[in-house]
């Protein structure tokens, strides 16, 4: 492989990486919080994606404006998401929240296909975002640009967030221990709604980005990208923020560099994510970045 | 009390099963319309149903005998998925007792569905799908289309002849077996013509449902391809072909029939112009009467042009009509038998006679996208 190939090939797989980041970290702050794995957050990166889309199409408005919509509307569902399917299950053993999730993601999936049709749509990139730029022999849409930047972007302000303000160390509290958070005096209702608020919001950015380079949109499209992304916060550490974004970009790079190195299995891309996981499990079930979360019995 | 209870149930159970086995008269013939309309494929199933339902409409019923029966069309959703394919086709034999099916865009599918409708002696008719092992060994698939043998030899012609192309790449759905079949059609058809085993440069996979082509694609660069033959499903497609242009790829590409619905120009826009595939039917071109029936009542209901596969969905339902006709009955195995004696049956999509694998034989059209439509280029006869 030549060199130039090669900084192609790393050049696609940043950008794939990043978006892994980006969905990866909203994952990983829901069970930071709640213990609960999110997976319709995969769903919720579909609806910010949509949203987006008809704010474009139906009412005209321009691609940034109909962006910060989405991304407020996308926040606010998953805050009455939360309300709706998790709070009541708060105090319930954790299998019965879990599977309250799979339930709204089926629910999320089946009535996109009803409201939103099954058949898929064509985004319209911004122009600004669908240029091809060339930088020596590597090619890059100019959106694949931003999208690193975004996700560092993100990474920086909420750890300063998390460790740096009250609502931080509440988020903090909460994650550690919920009960003597809530008697300590937290509003534990405030911060779960906030983490999931922002969670939306992160998986609303990522699927409208996710959109714009690869503009096709459907009911179903949240679901590998949710698995993938489920799976890169496992690797980088479940419940560590920047944990999540290591573990994005370690599954974008290794989707990327199999197929480079090996196109003979080019097929069986995705199984690498899986087997990926499998290894992690066996070898450092906590991840990467992951701390050793003794069980206090 | 238990005794009470006991009585109760069993008398309810009795009532239940005298209303269930009272003898029922159809009163209708059923139609089976066993296509994807949700899940990747849904595009290619609502442009088939759109055929179907037309023809309902405009032969809403069927002379059996001496009696005059509506068609009722039954859909079954086989939701893009080979599992769910086999549950779609079951449920249309087994629950709503259909005469015919009709379906499915996608091979892999029909597949699924083969040994169903064989056991259940239902005879099936596909429509779009041109995988030679949908009709092999199985009596009672027929379809209305040309088969892969014949399409990728079609493309490999067109890359030679036309292209002027002597090396070629292939990227396949390795999960379909429509773009696998199709691909080795076309493998074994451009290896005789350039007469040179070494024609096809590499072969690289996708699955179905991916979105990121980007390293398969930078794999092609390190090769120069003449062109790159592509046969898969219009989704993954259009973004392969995006992404490929945006790459810096100006190779040509080619593809098959899966290629032509409207979702392909609008996810590819800009990036797909100029690509080839083959298909059945060009509204250019009219091939007999039926065409100018089925494009007057297309254009009059839905001020667009067909897709090619439309006009498919409306020679099935046609096909599987005039069989229910000649064979006089509501028996499933003589419409089958009906079936196969159709003789110079003169479909909106061209003249259909079943050879003995129940294949039709038909000639192949190619298609360009010009200008953010599809536009017909030539006519080639098998």
């Amino acid at each position: 492989m030549t060199f130039a190939l090669f900084l192609q090939h790393l050049a696609n797989a940043l950008a794939l990486g990043s978006l892994y980041a980006l969905i990866a970290i909203g994952y990983t702050m829901v069970y930071g919080i709640l213990r609960l794995i999110n997976f319709a957050h995969g769903d919720i990166f579909m609806l910010g994606a949509y949203l987006a889309f008809y704010g474009v199409a139906l009412f005209a408005l321009p691609w940034w404006a109909s962006l910060l919509l989405s991304l407020i509307f996308t926040a606010l569902f998953g805050i009455g998401l939360e309300r709706v399917a998790y709070r009541p299950l708060r105090d319930s053993p954790r299998i019965s929240i879990m599977i309250s999730a799979i339930g709204a993601s089926f629910l999320l999936e089946n009535l996109a296909v009803l409201v939103f049709g099954g058949r898929p749509k064509g985004v319209d990139v911004p122009a600004l975002l669908n240029r091809v730029v060339q930088i020596g022999s590597v090619s890059v849409l100019s959106v694949s640009l931003l999208i690193p930047v975004c996700t560092l972007l993100i990474l920086i302000v909420l750890m300063r967030v998390v460790n740096g303000t009250k609502t931080g160390m509440a988020m903090r509290a909460v994650s550690t221990d919920i009960e003597t958070a809530r008697l300590m005096g937290v509003d534990v209702d405030k911060v779960v709604s906030f983490t999931f608020g922002a969670g939306s919001l992160l998986a609303a950015l990522g699927g409208i980005l996710w959109s714009y380079k690869y503009p096709q949109l459907n009911p179903l499209m949240g679901m590998m990208p949710g698995i993938k992304c489920f799976i890169a916060a496992v690797i980088g550490g479940i419940g560590s923020i920047p944990g999540a974004v290591l573990g994005g970009f370690l599954m974008g790079f290794i989707e990327i560099m199999m197929v480079a190195f090996l196109p003979a299995l080019s097929g069986y891309r995705d199984a690498f994510a899986f087997v990926l996981l499998i290894i992690v499990l066996l070898v450092k079930p906590t991840g990467l970045l992951g701390r050793n979360q003794a069980e206090k019995v | 009390m238990m005794k009470r209870l006991a009585l109760s149930l069993l008398s309810l159970a009795a009532v239940l099963l005298a209303a269930g086995c009272a003898a029922k008269t159809p009163t209708s013939v059923k139609i089976g319309v066993f296509e994807p309309i949700t899940g990747a494929n849904a595009g290619g199933g609502a442009l088939e149903v759109e055929g179907v339902k037309l023809a309902n409409e405009l032969y809403p019923t069927v002379k059996v005998g001496d009696k005059e029966y509506p068609i009722e069309l039954v859909i079954s959703d086989n939701k893009s998925d080979k599992v769910e394919a086999a549950n779609a086709a079951q449920r249309l034999v087994d629950k709503d007792k259909v005469q015919v099916v009709l379906g499915s865009w996608g091979s892999s599918l029909s597949m699924a569905a083969g040994p169903i409708v064989q056991k259940a002696q239902v005879p099936a008719i596909g429509l779009s799908c041109t995988n030679p092992l949908v009709t092999k060994g199985n009596e009672y698939y027929f379809r209305v289309c040309f088969i892969d043998p014949f399409q990728g030899t079609v493309m490999a012609n067109y890359a030679f002849k036309e292209l002027k192309a002597k090396k070629a790449v292939i990227i396949r759905e390795v999960s379909n077996d429509y773009s696998v079949g199709l691909a080795k059609y076309f493998e074994d058809s451009f290896k005789k013509l350039t007469g040179n085993d070494g024609a096809i440069l590499t072969e690289l996979n996708y699955n179905t449902g991916d979105q990121d082509f980007s390293s398969q694609l930078t794999e092609v660069k390190k090769y120069s391809p003449d062109v790159i033959f592509a046969p898969g499903n219009f989704t993954e497609s259009a973004l392969l072909v995006k992404q490929a242009r945006e790459l810096g790829i100006k190779t040509p590409f080619l593809g098959g029939d899966t290629w032509e619905t409207p979702e392909f120009i609008d996810v590819g826009k800009e990036a797909v112009e100029g690509i080839v595939f083959s298909t059945f039917f060009a509204t250019e071109v009219p091939i007999t009467d039926t065409s100018k029936i089925f494009l007057d009542a297309y254009r009059k209901k839905y001020n667009k042009e067909p897709a090619a596969v439309t006009a498919l969905g409306f020679d099935g339902y046609l096909v599987a009509r005039d069989a229910i006709q000649r064979a006089g009955t509501l028996d499933t195995t003589k419409i089958r038998d009906a079936i196969n004696e159709t003789k110079d049956f003169p479909g909106a999509a061209g003249v259909i006679n079943f050879d003995e694998n129940r294949d039709a034989t038909k000639d192949a059209v190619i298609k360009v996208v010009k200008d953010g439509k599809f536009t017909y280029l030539t006519t080639v006869k098998p």
